[in-house]
């Protein structure tokens, strides 16, 4: 499998490219200047019609990615379209040989993201997202739209379904001394690119793994399967869990395309418990996570 | 969209799959002229977007026109798990011999569809026992998996041929409407062999509603919803006196999590969107003010890239416009929350560093 922490690093002599699918939409331009300002290393762009133009005088855009790429060597590329081009966009990206696609659109169709992850499993290649803030390593790369200021570089990684709670956790976090090594937007959407299982696998065995935040909400069963692997691989690091959702009503979709419960399928009580079984405390407010994380890791 | 039984059975009938004759109506003069149509006896059905309407008396047999007279009103009127009745289904009893149970659904974790089976029907999928999973990858089901599943469930052979037809029409329903859930539970074995959906519950894709003109008519959104759809946004109504506005689904879950543990009661759920703006609150709030049952707004919001100012701008606005006239109680997390509330200080809004306080302050406002 393709290794997130290579991709995002590089050789470390210098930055890694990365491509801004969609740069010269409103969203992406702004936050294409973000993820300039905070260091990520953007070549070019791809817009359909905007070929041969340049973006704030300096980065080139192109009209697909093939081009994009066999003018940058760049592997890693975030986009920024709307959901009804998503599919497109992404069959663009991943068949110029883009190893990390990171998809930020959200109401992508459920059909839509299947068929991406189709084509990424045969082109071995990480899509995160779709309906994802992104991915970061504090302090050396941010390809997505997240704020910087509540990240810190550290040892904990961050696995989340939902942005801002993201945002919000890392930051009480960062405050509490708890710095993180990668954040990973899973994406609040029923299909997931990067599933939570698939983020624990790339970064497991991360030799300065200190431990891992899982912010989890209501709908479907990744938190379970996530717990039952942990029990599985008998994994032993510190891990703490939140889950939002806990007094949405049932069968009603609470923002997040994902976020729906059916029956007990999805439901708070069942993704609690699952992480109960696997010894995996989980934080009743966002502002608890650290503190169950200090006691965990005192117990180990 | 969640659809009803009876948009449902227009689906499944649209794919040839054999349903009851059934009619349905959202008032009782219509209803009447349904009972004759249909004949007597037959089954008053509640149209609620919700399961568990048997238990809760949605469903009643009806034998005569004395008895019609008294059920409908009854069944129409009533409001389950929180869901009125949205129209009622009158629908021929059905003699048979057997229920079943077969579903489509997306395996979120497996990214996959599933066909769920039993030979056990007519009870909760939670209920369902010897359930027979296969995964169709994208949802397309052959003849020799469709036969598979109903050898596995233990159909009698004059029956097999029946359920393969369905198992596929309604694969071909999941596909093309791009469903994330296609239920006929029960769905029923006649004497004969042949069968029937007797119920019928099919979720879809949101998402997708833009390639699904010939859906559109089966949404059912309150001015409210229209409203906060066209701004962006998302918007949950509930049943409460406070409303709940954040930014990012997430966050306003937590949020709804956390007042109702501290005893508060959430009018609503709505969800600005990940990136708040002067723009974006002024119109959350002016959707609030049209909301009945409002006695104070908390408001969560984790700027990040936003300055709080440019937000507690939209408050001064609101209040300006005379948009709102309630107390707003806010956490605001972001650049210059000290020069936020000085602007603030005057005014009906009060800032909290923490959400805690700003939802300890809401439900004393709300109880006072």
């Amino acid at each position: 499998m393709t290794d997130i922490f290579e991709l995002l690093k590089g050789n470390g002599s210098e930055k890694q490219p990365v491509i801004v699918q969609g740069i010269t939409g409103k969203f992406g331009t702004r936050h294409t200047k973000l993820m300039i300002e905070y260091g990520t290393n953007i070549v070019a762009g791809v817009t359909p019609g905007k070929g041969g133009q340049k973006f704030e005088n300096s980065v080139p855009i192109y009209e697909t990615v093939k081009e994009a790429v066999e003018a940058t060597g760049a592997k890693i590329s975030i986009m920024f379209v709307p959901a009804k081009f998503f599919l497109g966009a992404a069959k663009d990206a991943l068949e110029a040989g883009i190893k990390l696609l990171v998809a930020i659109p959200e109401h992508v169709p459920v059909q839509d993201a299947m068929k991406t992850v189709e084509l990424a499993k045969q082109k071995d290649a990480i899509v995160i997202g779709p309906n994802t803030p992104g991915v970061m390593i504090p302090g050396l790369i941010k390809i997505g739209i997240m704020p910087a200021s509540p990240f810190k570089f550290g040892n904990i990684v961050v696995l989340s379904k939902s942005g801002t709670l993201l945002y919000e956790i890392s930051n009480n976090l960062s405050t509490s001394g708890f710095g993180q090594c990668i954040t990973i937007g899973i994406g609040g959407d029923p299909i997931n690119g990067t599933r939570l299982v698939d983020a624990f696998d790339m970064v497991k065995d991360y030799p300065d793994l200190d431990g891992i935040v899982v912010v989890g909400e209501i709908g479907g069963d990744a938190e379970e399967v996530f717990s039952q692997k942990i029990i599985d691989e008998n994994f032993k690091k510190p891990i703490v869990a939140y889950v939002a959702g806990r007094k949405a009503p049932k069968e009603k979709r609470m923002g997040h395309a994902g976020a729906i419960v059916m029956g007990n399928y999805g439901s708070a009580e069942s993704k609690i418990a699952m992480f109960s079984k696997a010894n995996i405390p989980v934080a009743k407010k966002p502002i608890e996570v650290p503190i169950l994380l200090a006691g965990k890791m005192e117990k180990k | 969209m969640r659809l009803l039984e009876y948009q449902a059975k227009e689906l499944f009938k649209e794919y040839d799959i054999r349903i009851p004759d059934s009619i349905a109506s959202k008032d009782i003069e219509s209803g009447r002229n349904d009972a004759e149509k249909i004949g007597y006896p037959f089954v008053i059905k509640a149209q609620v977007p919700v399961g568990g309407r048997g238990k809760a008396g949605g469903i009643q047999k009806c034998h005569n026109e004395d008895e019609f007279e008294l059920k409908y009103p009854q069944v129409l009127n009533m409001t389950i798990k929180g869901e009125k009745t949205r129209a009622i289904l009158l629908e021929k009893m059905s003699e048979y011999e057997k229920e079943i149970y077969l579903s489509l659904f997306l395996n979120r974790s497996k990214r996959c569809y599933t066909i769920i089976s039993s030979a056990e029907g007519g009870v909760e999928i939670e209920s369902v026992k010897n359930q027979t999973i296969r995964e169709v990858g994208l949802g397309e089901v052959t003849k020799k998996v469709a036969e598979e599943v109903a050898n596995e469930i233990g159909l009698k052979e004059n029956s097999i041929p029946h359920f393969v037809d369905i198992l596929q029409k309604l694969s071909k329903l999941t596909v093309e409407k791009e469903a994330e859930l296609t239920e006929i539970n029960p769905l029923v074995i006649l004497e004969d062999g042949s069968m029937m959906a007797l119920d019928g519950k099919i979720m879809t894709d949101d998402n997708s509603n833009f390639r699904h003109k010939e859906l559109i008519k089966y949404q059912e959104k309150t001015e409210l919803e229209k409203r906060a759809e066209e701004s962006g946004f998302s918007l949950v109504e509930l049943d409460g006196n406070i409303a709940v506005i954040g930014n990012g689904a997430g966050l306003v879950m937590s949020t709804l999590d956390m007042l109702t543990d501290s005893g508060g009661k959430a009018a609503c759920f709505l969800d600005v969107g990940g990136t708040a703006t002067t723009e974006s609150v002024y119109e959350a709030l002016t959707l609030i003010s049209k909301m009945k049952n409002v006695k104070a707004v908390l408001v969560n919001l984790y700027g990040g890239i936003v300055k709080t100012t440019i937000v507690a701008s939209a408050f001064l606005k609101a209040y300006d416009d005379k948009i709102i006239v309630l107390p707003v109680f806010a956490r605001l997390m972001g650049a210059e929350s000290e020069k936020s509330k000085e602007m603030l200080k005057d005014s009906e809004t009060h800032l909290s560093p923490s959400i805690e306080e700003a939802i300890n302050k809401v439900v004393m406002e709300v109880n006072k």
